[in-house]
């Protein structure tokens, strides 16, 4: 009892970052699926100057470092009157990145659906929005399932920038416990272990929602090819 | 506040050389990080398709591990672990060994879809000729399922790029803290940090436009 400096003592305070991480990780991904969206939308538009917006800022927050970005509108953007609480400036610049990239899954997926589909529903004389939510998305969605659910556990490892712009999240907290009880290589392993346990289930999570997707959609899993390697070429059953 | 945000040009021009000595410890990891990711990822994957007894299960959960926690964290630990193992690395070894190791298991990964392409016919052709299992792998497998995974792991080098502006925060020089420090010391923070970000994106946009290209060129 008598040394309150242990690891024991800041544990829970450790742990509290735990629920910041996670609250982080799921707004982030909440704001980046409509985003990618857009920017997908944007990209595929019959329009010129969207087509073009759309590409300039895929390429630009998918061409610099997501850290970079975020220290540009923690830092830069008050000098421009643009005063953002860390927590906006973390979660945007998070979201747009990871749109930016996403918004390729998104456009994936709405290509795949057949060309007879669109003239279909265009033939049929459906207004712009029933086409898009109730014909297309529908059928390109189940695609886009898999690479968001793995999106959700690159998100996670996403967090841990924020960080560095004062957000106390888990790495945070254990860069601040590690410091204070001089013991850091523990905490970051302890903290090591907290992270992959919760990608595991995250990983878990999203396995489950494709497998739902799958049999929802009519869809057979595709089969797991990794022992395509034969056993005589790995000196097996000599 | 307004009135602050003014370009500078001279400003700019006059930190340009701090932050291409900053580029040039950036370019400097990465490629000693990616020489690590490539060769060592090889290594991984290997023992994890082989189906050794112990060896292949720790193989696969090193590479799960790594891939499910992140970058910082890692580097982090590694920064802080390797003095109390008694490995007196400096900052720099220590930030292209993290680097290594992370993208070591993302190259698994890649070496393994690698493998998964090469068709069935080539595993019977081998198998047919009898040929020892040295001249099957590393003559007819590992070539083609290398040479297939050529555009992957160039972006994947591309990636790492980015990913070393994280080496700012074990106190190595790179271009991010170049800027930062600059920043900070002149309290001027738009020319440093802007032209950090149009550093790397320059360099990272045209060699995945390169990469573009030279897969293009190469796909017949």
């Amino acid at each position: 009892m008598g040394d309150p400096n242990t690891l024991w003592d800041f544990l829970p305070y450790l742990a509290a970052g735990i629920p910041v991480t996670l609250s982080i990780t799921f707004v982030a991904m909440a704001f980046a699926i409509p985003v990618a969206f857009l920017l997908a939308l944007g990209r595929m538009s019959d329009q010129a100057a969207l087509r073009w917006a759309a590409g300039f800022v895929i390429e630009l927050f998918r061409g610099s470092s997501a850290i970079v970005q975020l220290f540009w509108v923690f830092y830069v953007l008050p000098f421009m009157g643009i005063d953002l609480p860390a927590l906006v400036a973390a979660v945007f610049v998070l979201s747009v990145n990871s749109g930016a990239f996403l918004s390729e899954v998104v456009r994936a997926g709405l290509v795949a659906v057949p060309v007879g589909q669109y003239e279909a529903s265009l033939t049929l004389g459906f207004s712009k929005p029933y086409r898009f939510f109730r014909i297309i998305l529908p059928q390109a969605l189940p695609l886009m399932i898999p690479p968001f659910g793995n999106a959700l556990v690159t998100m996670l490892k996403f967090t841990a920038l924020v960080s560095l712009v004062t957000i106390q999240d888990l790495a945070y907290r254990a860069s601040l416990v590690g410091g204070v009880l001089g013991e850091s290589g523990l905490v970051f392993g302890i903290v090591i272990v907290v992270y992959f346990s919760i990608s595991l289930v995250l990983g878990g999570g999203a396995r489950l929602l494709e497998r739902v997707v799958n049999r929802r959609a009519g869809r057979i899993a595709t089969a797991d090819n990794q022992h395509r390697i034969p056993d005589w070429a790995l000196g097996l059953n000599r | 506040m307004i009135g602050q945000f003014s370009w500078d040009w001279a400003f700019a021009f006059s930190i340009m050389p701090d932050l291409f000595s900053g580029l040039k410890l950036t370019v400097i990891a990465t490629l000693f990080g990616s020489m690590i990711a490539v060769v060592f990822g090889l290594v991984l994957c290997i023992v994890r398709v082989a189906r050794l007894p112990v060896l292949s299960m720790i193989a696969d959960l090193f590479i799960q591990l790594v891939r499910g926690t992140p970058f910082l964290i890692q580097l982090f630990f590694l920064f802080y672990i390797a003095p109390q193992w008694g490995l007196s690395f400096s900052a720099f070894a220590t930030g292209i060994c993290a680097l290594g190791i992370y993208y070591s298991a993302y190259a698994a990964e890649v070496y393994r879809a690698g493998l998964d392409d090469v068709p069935t016919g080539q595993w019977e052709a081998a198998l047919t000729l009898g040929l020892p299992l040295p001249r099957v792998w590393l003559g007819i497998i590992l070539p083609q399922a290398i040479f297939a995974v050529l555009p992957v792991m160039g972006n994947m080098v591309i990636t790492m790029f980015k990913e070393t502006a994280l080496l700012s925060t074990i106190t190595i020089m790179e271009l991010l803290a170049q800027g930062k420090s600059i920043g900070s010391i002149q309290f001027r923070y738009i020319e440093p940090l802007t032209l950090v970000g149009v550093l790397y994106f320059t360099v990272s946009y045209t060699a995945a436009k390169t990469i573009r290209k030279l897969e293009s060129r190469h796909a017949a």
